[in-house]
C-alpha cells in the first residue's frame, strides 16, 4: 500500500513546493500583512483609549462646569449678602451721623436760646432798672410833696416787679429741665 | 406539508436512480460477468497517487501529466503520461517504460522494461496527480495571500470585505490567537513559517474536497506530504532551539540516578523529540484520509447494493448522497480544524524549544522580590505611625 509508504517523488516535490511557497510568502506576503494587521490593531486600541479618555474628560468637564456654576452661585449669594449688609450698615451710619448732627444743631440752638434768654433777662433787668429809675423819677417829680406816699408807691412797684421776675425764672428752669 | 414534499421527493429520487442502475446491472450481468466490483481497489486507487488525473464521467481519458524518471546507469527521461495509458509501453531514447500491473511489486509505478523484466527507475520525480495538486495549491495559496498583501499595501488601515475579508479573518485568527499568544516576542521570527504551514495545509485540504479537476487529490491524506511538514517543524524546532532546550534533553533536572550511569531520562527526551513530529504526521494524514475514505465508501455503497438488488441500490443512493454531503461538510470543518491543530502544535513545539534558562528567571524574580521587600521596608520606616495608631 503506497499510501502508508511515503513516495520519494512526492517528498521531493513537497520540499521544493513548500520551499517555493515559503519564500514567496516570506518575501511578499507575511511582512506586509502582519505589519498592517498589527498596526491596525494598535490604531484601534489607541482609538478606543482615546475615546475613553475623551469620555473621562467630558465627564470631568461637566462636573467641573457644574462645580464652577455652583461656586459662582455661592459667590453671588455671598456678594448679595455682603451688599445687603453694607447697605444696612451705611444706612445705620448715615442715621447715626444725622442724629449726631441733629443733636449738635439742637445743642447749638439750646445754647443760643439760653444765651438769648440770658441776654433778654439782662436787657429786661436793664429795662426794669431804667423803668424803675424812670418811675422813681416820675414818683420823685410827682410825689415830692408827700414823701410817705412816695416811698409806699415805690415799694409796691418794686414788689410787683420782683414777683414777676420770680415767676419767669421758674418758667425758664422748667423748660431747661 | 413541507415534510411530505421532502419524503415524496426522496422516494421519487430513489425510483429514478434505481431504474438506470437496474439497467446497468442487467448489462453488467450479461456482458461483463467476470468484472466483479472490487471496492478496496477502487478506494485505494482514489486515495492514492496516479500518473494522470481522472476527469469526470470518463473512465478512459485522463489529463496527461509529465513523467520524469532517471533510469539506472542513464539520464533523466521526461514524457507525458498519456503514452502509458491502459498499460501501454512507451519507448524513448532506447528505454522502454510502462506502468506496472496489479501483480507486480511496483504496482502502479512507472517501471523500466529491461530484458522483459520490470526494473524500478532509480529516481522517479514525476509530476503525478498529487504533485500537480500540490503545485495548484501553492499557486492558489500564494495568489490568495499576495492579493491580501497588495490590498494591505494599498489600504493600510482598512479591513478588506467579502472574500479577502475571510482570508484576513483566518490570518488574524492564527496570528493573534495562536502564534502571537504562544511565542510572544519571538512571534515575528517564526510567524512566516507557521502562517505558511496553516494556509498551505488548509488550501490543500479544501482543494482535496473538490471532487473534479483542480481538486480531488488526496494530498494531505498522503503520508509523504504530512511527513515533510512534520519534518520541517522538527527542523525549525531543533535548529532554533535554545541552550536550555538542549540541556533539558541531555541533562534534565531530575535525580542523578535517572541520568548518570544509565541515561534513562535523556533517552526518553530524545524519543520525545521524534514522537512529536510523528504524531503531527499521523494526525493530519489519518484525519484527512479518513474523511476521503468515508466519502468514497459511502459512494461505493451505491454500487455494491446496486449489484445485489437495483431497488436497494436506489434507496442506498438517496441515503449515500445525503451522508456524502453531510460528510463533505464535516470535512470542510475538519480541514480547518486539522490545519489549525497542526499549526498550533507546531507553535507549541517551537515555543517549548524557545524557553530561556529557568535559573535566570528565578534570579530575576528573586531580585524583584528583594527590591519590593526593600521598598516596603523603606515605606514602613518612613511612615511607622499608622500601624501603631491603627493598633
Amino acid at each position: 500500500m503506497e499510501l502508508f509508504t511515503p513516495d520519494f517523488g512526492l517528498i521531493f516535490w513537497m520540499f521544493v513546493g513548500f520551499g517555493i511557497l515559503f519564500l514567496i510568502l516570506w518575501k511578499f506576503a507575511w511582512p506586509v500583512i502582519l505589519k498592517t494587521v498589527d498596526n491596525r490593531a494598535d490604531l484601534i486600541d489607541k482609538g478606543v483609549e482615546y475615546a475613553q479618555n475623551a469620555k473621562i474628560h467630558l465627564d470631568n468637564a461637566q462636573k467641573e462646569s457644574e462645580k464652577m456654576l455652583n461656586d459662582t452661585r455661592a459667590q453671588q449669594a455671598d456678594m448679595l449678602r455682603e451688599a445687603d449688609r453694607m447697605k444696612t450698615q451705611i444706612i445705620e451710619e448715615a442715621r447715626g451721623a444725622a442724629q449726631k448732627e441733629a443733636q449738635k444743631v439742637m445743642d447749638a440752638a439750646r445754647v443760643s436760646i439760653e444765651q438769648q434768654q440770658k441776654e433778654a433777662e439782662k436787657q429786661f433787668r436793664d429795662q426794669v432798672s431804667t423803668f424803675a429809675l424812670d418811675i422813681a423819677q416820675k414818683v420823685v417829680k410827682k410825689e415830692m410833696a408827700n414823701p410817705t406816699a412816695q416811698s409806699q408807691l415805690v415799694n409796691t412797684y418794686l414788689d410787683e416787679i420782683e414777683k414777676n421776675n420770680d415767676g419767669k425764672k421758674n418758667n425758664a428752669a422748667a423748660t431747661k429741665g | 406539508m413541507k415534510k411530505i414534499i421532502n419524503i415524496l421527493l426522496a422516494a421519487f429520487l430513489a425510483i429514478a436512480v434505481a431504474t438506470p442502475a437496474y439497467a446497468d446491472a442487467i448489462t453488467d450481468a450479461t456482458h461483463k460477468e467476470e468484472k466483479a466490483l472490487n471496492p478496496k481497489e477502487i478506494i485505494f486507487e482514489h486515495l492514492g497517487d496516479g500518473y494522470g488525473w481522472e476527469v469526470p464521467f470518463n473512465h478512459h481519458k485522463r489529463i496527461p501529466l509529465p513523467v520524469i524518471v532517471k533510469v539506472k546507469d542513464g539520464g533523466f527521461h521526461c514524457f507525458m503520461s498519456s503514452h502509458l495509458e491502459h498499460g501501454a509501453e512507451y519507448t524513448t531514447d532506447g528505454c522502454t517504460f510502462r506502468i506496472a500491473g496489479k501483480d507486480s511489486p511496483y504496482k502502479g509505478k512507472v517501471v523500466q522494461i529491461v530484458d522483459g523484466k520490470e526494473v524500478k527507475p532509480s529516481i522517479d520525480i514525476s509530476i503525478t496527480k498529487n504533485v500537480a495538486a500540490l503545485l495548484i495549491s501553492i499557486i492558489f495559496v500564494s495568489w490568495l495571500l499576495i492579493c491580501l498583501a497588495r490590498y494591505h499595501k494599498r489600504n493600510p488601515y482598512k479591513a478588506p470585505r467579502k472574500g479577502l475579508g475571510f482570508v484576513e479573518l483566518l490570518v488574524e485568527f492564527i496570528w493573534d490567537s495562536v502564534v502571537k499568544s504562544t511565542l510572544k516576542d519571538q512571534a515575528m521570527k517564526f510567524a512566516p513559517y507557521l502562517m505558511t504551514v496553516f494556509f498551505f495545509i488548509f488550501g490543500m485540504n479544501l482543494l482535496g474536497l473538490i471532487v473534479i479537476f483542480p481538486g480531488g487529490a488526496n494530498l494531505t491524506g498522503n503520508i509523504a506530504v504530512t511527513l515533510v511538514l512534520a519534518v520541517l517543524t522538527f527542523l525549525v524546532t531543533n535548529i532554533f532551539g535554545t541552550k536550555h532546550y538542549w540541556k533539558e534533553i541531555f541533562w534534565p533536572d531530575v535525580p542523578l540516578w535517572l541520568k548518570f550511569p544509565l541515561p534513562i531520562m535523556p533517552m526518553i527526551e530524545i524519543f520525545g523529540m521524534f514522537t512529536k513530529p510523528a504524531a503531527l504526521t499521523v494526525r493530519l494524514f489519518a484525519n484527512m484520509m479518513g474523511g476521503h475514505m468515508i466519502v468514497l465508501v459511502l459512494t461505493l455503497l451505491i454500487f455494491i447494493f446496486s449489484a445485489i438488488n437495483p431497488v436497494a441500490g436506489g434507496a442506498t443512493t438517496v441515503v449515500s448522497v445525503l451522508f456524502c454531503v453531510f460528510m463533505l461538510l464535516i470535512d470542510v470543518l475538519v480541514s480547518f480544524i486539522q490545519a489549525y491543530v497542526f499549526t498550533m502544535l507546531s507553535t507549541i513545539f517551537i515555543s517549548l524549544a524557545q524557553e530561556k534558562e529557568h535559573e535566570e528567571d528565578e534570579k530575576e524574580a528573586h531580585k524583584l522580590e528583594e527590591k519590593s521587600y526593600r521598598e516596603e521596608k523603606k515605606h514602613a520606616t518612613e511612615t511607622p505611625a499608622p500601624t501603631l495608631a491603627g493598633n
